[in-house]
């Protein structure tokens, strides 16, 4: 889960790693009266959107009056940002953080995140900051250093020294910079975080060190013990059909095609994208219904599928394990007599009970298209997706 | 031989009294697998499908003897069930929930560091070395006996792949589902090295899916160890990235874990890719012909998978009972 830069900067301040003093506003007269109570010669009004690349798609403004914090306000509050990781379509932003500005004496990079290699908790620091880690990655590997943290102990002071050390800070700000540190990993092991990355993390003329950025990122399977994070979702943020299908424990992720598939499994899900593309289709949509759904749950999925206009035909493709096909074909039934089918749906089962679910699609009276094996499934429904067009 | 299990296997099921577990306990006893017990807080003195049930794991491993476990404990107890199954010292642990926080995992992966345990899973659809020990809850008819080892990181597709060869006459040594979650207890290389290692297995499928470096790694590894050939397949080249693909580990990000990185560095240690799921079992068969392994490795001829029961007008190939006939045919 993705939660905004204010919210993520709220989180830090609580586990003593230092932010610049900011207020969120929703309208422009808030922008101006949180600008107002700051009370500093420089405002920086930032729009707040799950997404990088404000700065250079114009999110980001620096202001030097109340007054320019009125104009930028209005000028980003209902705009459509679009960003590297935005899509075309772009973002609106609906919410700014309006933040004291800062005499920043130099930039850097602080990011924790699980080396999947060691399986370990992992923080890393450059003293190239302000850029994207990636770019640093490929270009200067040699100026990322990364300290590799036992669970037991957590990270410790000394590793932190050493980071700090590595990248540079200058002795005055070191008791501070491992503070910042400390409190940054403590808060990533205690909040399930899956990414917790500063970036740019700065040294002040007046001795601090800030957190200018904050992207926080969580992991979903642990929601269920962070009601606090789960409080700062924003669905405005979200697809409405992935909300739709969080709901139901569905995994649903919206795409640009026209062939709606569900699918048992994130493995097969992702296959049977590729497998639709190979026969020159296009998927609508990666949905996985997952092991222990339910009729009323398939029902929901289908609902949802059912839902995007793009959507031109359906390949349900199913190898039950833990997943009944039984189970998916009444949810099939079900859905298409509850919705209505005027679209061709291809299903392909397989697996455990696969003998009664094929019987259940048999004996529904539904033009349903069998199908023997995925690439059979995928050919048939790309075929008659393109005659039906 | 075989990988991990046989049919000496003596198997508890933690977490057996949930209808999940239920419903594949009773398919793992009429598969012949060994389950010995369960395990389920405040049930002990009880019996369900003919298994006694106990209140922790260590007193189960006492009464019945048992050497591995298999769980479906839900996910905010599964980190727990876990530890308790490694403390017991049982030798093998398949944890079949999905879902678990990746800190619970970095805690249960840390603990285990140095213990005699190998945890297969979380997240994952199980082991099973056909006609002789199914643990998890994998179909078990589409699997037969034979000579091809099979490792996955993705269960539905680990059972396409079986499929896929059973179809064709090639039986498998044993089917290791090693599950989709960034943190797990067994990886590629583990399974790999004991394919290699093992007499029956003369060849191996390895599936993979975008996310992570862990297929690179093993292709490494193949290239420098294996002496038996090994095909792949990677899911989600067609993934857009920055989204999670429903499992917590395949996710494409900062440029890295890319489907096309992994089959690059896949073909340029020697493991050809099949170039679409529905093709992962040719692909293995090309290359045992190439390596004269073919005869070797056919266990059988084609037949029909399961008990399909044929009904109605036998030319009628629309119908599914059709579609059996037809299948039969080729």
């Amino acid at each position: 889960m993705n939660i905004h830069e204010y919210q993520g900067k709220e989180i830090l301040r609580s586990y003593g790693v230092t932010v610049p003093d900011g207020k969120v506003a929703y309208t422009v007269d808030e922008a101006v009266s949180a600008a107002e109570e700051l009370g500093t010669a420089v405002t920086v009004v930032k729009a707040q959107i799950h997404a990088g690349g404000r700065g250079k798609a114009g999110g980001v403004k620096v202001a030097k009056n109340v007054e320019e914090v009125r104009t930028y306000a209005d000028e980003i509050l209902g705009k459509t940002l679009v960003t590297h990781q935005t899509g075309p379509e772009g973002r609106e932003v609906k919410r700014l953080l309006i933040e004291a500005g800062c005499d920043i004496q130099k930039e850097y990079y602080v990011g924790v995140v699980l080396d999947r290699a060691t399986s370990r908790v992992t923080m890393m620091a450059s003293e190239e900051g302000g850029t994207e880690i990636e770019e640093v990655a490929a270009k200067t590997p040699e100026k990322i250093f990364k300290e590799v943290i036992d669970p037991v102990t957590g990270l410790l002071p000394y590793q932190a020294r050493r980071l700090a050390f590595n990248i540079n800070i200058p002795a005055e700000y070191l008791s501070k910079a491992v503070k910042f540190m400390m409190g940054l990993y403590q808060l990533f092991v205690e909040k399930d975080c899956s990414i917790a990355e500063i970036n740019p993390l700065v040294t002040t003329g007046d001795g601090e060190v800030l957190a200018l950025d904050a992207k926080l990122n969580f992991d979903d399977n642990a929601l269920f013990r962070q009601k606090d994070i789960v409080a700062y979702r924003d669905l405005d943020e979200e697809d409405e059909k992935e909300i739709e299908a969080s709901k139901y424990d569905l995994s649903y992720i919206a795409l640009d095609g026209n062939i709606g598939c569900m699918v048992n499994g994130a493995g097969l899900a992702m296959a049977t994208m590729d497998i639709i593309k190979h026969y020159h289709g296009d998927p609508a949509n990666f949905l996985d219904v997952g092991g222990g759904a339910t009729a009323e749950k398939v029902t929901e999925a289908f609902k949802i599928i059912l839902s995007d206009d793009q959507v031109k035909g359906i390949f349900v493709n199913i190898f039950g394990g833990i997943m009944k096909c039984d189970v998916i074909a009444e949810g099939v039934v079900q859905a298409t007599k509850e919705v209505g089918l005027t679209i061709p749906l291809v299903v392909r089962l397989e697996g455990t009970n696969v003998e009664a679910g094929k019987q259940i699609l048999a004996d529904s009276g539904l033009n349903i298209t069998p199908a023997e094996s995925m690439a059979d499934g995928a050919e048939k429904i790309v075929a008659l997706v393109n005659e039906a067009q | 031989m075989s990988v991990f299990i046989n049919k000496d296997t003596k198997v508890l099921v933690q977490g057996i009294t949930g209808s999940t577990a239920l419903f594949h306990t009773k398919q793992m006893l009429e598969y012949g697998t060994q389950i010995v017990g369960g395990v389920t807080p405040k049930k002990g003195g009880t019996e369900v499908e003919g298994v006694p049930v106990f209140n922790t794991v260590s007193e189960a491993v006492s009464q019945t003897g048992a050497n591995a476990s298999v769980i479906y404990v839900p996910a905010p107890f599964a980190a727990d069930a876990i530890i308790e199954a490694v403390d017991a010292e049982l030798d093998l642990v398949i944890c079949i929930t999905e879902h678990i926080p990746v800190m619970d995992m970095l805690k249960v992966k840390r603990y285990m560091e140095g213990k005699k345990t190998r945890l297969v899973g979380p997240n994952c659809p199980g082991v099973i070395t056909p006609e002789e020990c199914k643990i998890g809850i994998m179909p078990g008819y589409i699997h037969k006996k034979g000579h091809i080892g099979v490792v996955s990181r993705s269960g539905t597709l680990t059972y396409e792949a079986v499929h896929q060869l059973s179809e064709k006459g090639f039986g498998q040594s044993t089917a290791v589902g090693i599950g989709g979650d960034p943190v797990n207890g067994t990886d590629f290389i583990d399974v790999l090295k004991a394919f290699n290692e093992d007499p029956e297995t003369e060849a191996v499928i390895m599936i993979g899916e975008i996310g992570g470096t862990a297929e690179e790694e093993a292709a490494k590894w193949v290239k420098a160890n294996m002496t038996k050939p090994v095909v792949g397949f990677i899911g989600g080249r067609t993934a857009p990235p920055g989204k999670r693909m429903g499992h917590a580990g395949a996710i494409i990000s900062g440029g890295q874990g890319t489907a096309e990185e992994k089959i690059k560095t896949m073909n340029a240690c020697g493991i050809e890719v099949a170039e679409t799921p529905a093709v992962m079992g040719e692909t293995l068969l090309n290359v045992l012909k190439e390596k004269g392994l073919f005869d070797k490795c056919k266990t059988h001829f084609y037949q029909a998978l399961g008990t399909y029961t044929i009904k109605k007008n036998e030319n009628d190939f629309t119908s599914w009972e059709g579609m059996d006939i037809w299948h039969n045919i080729l």
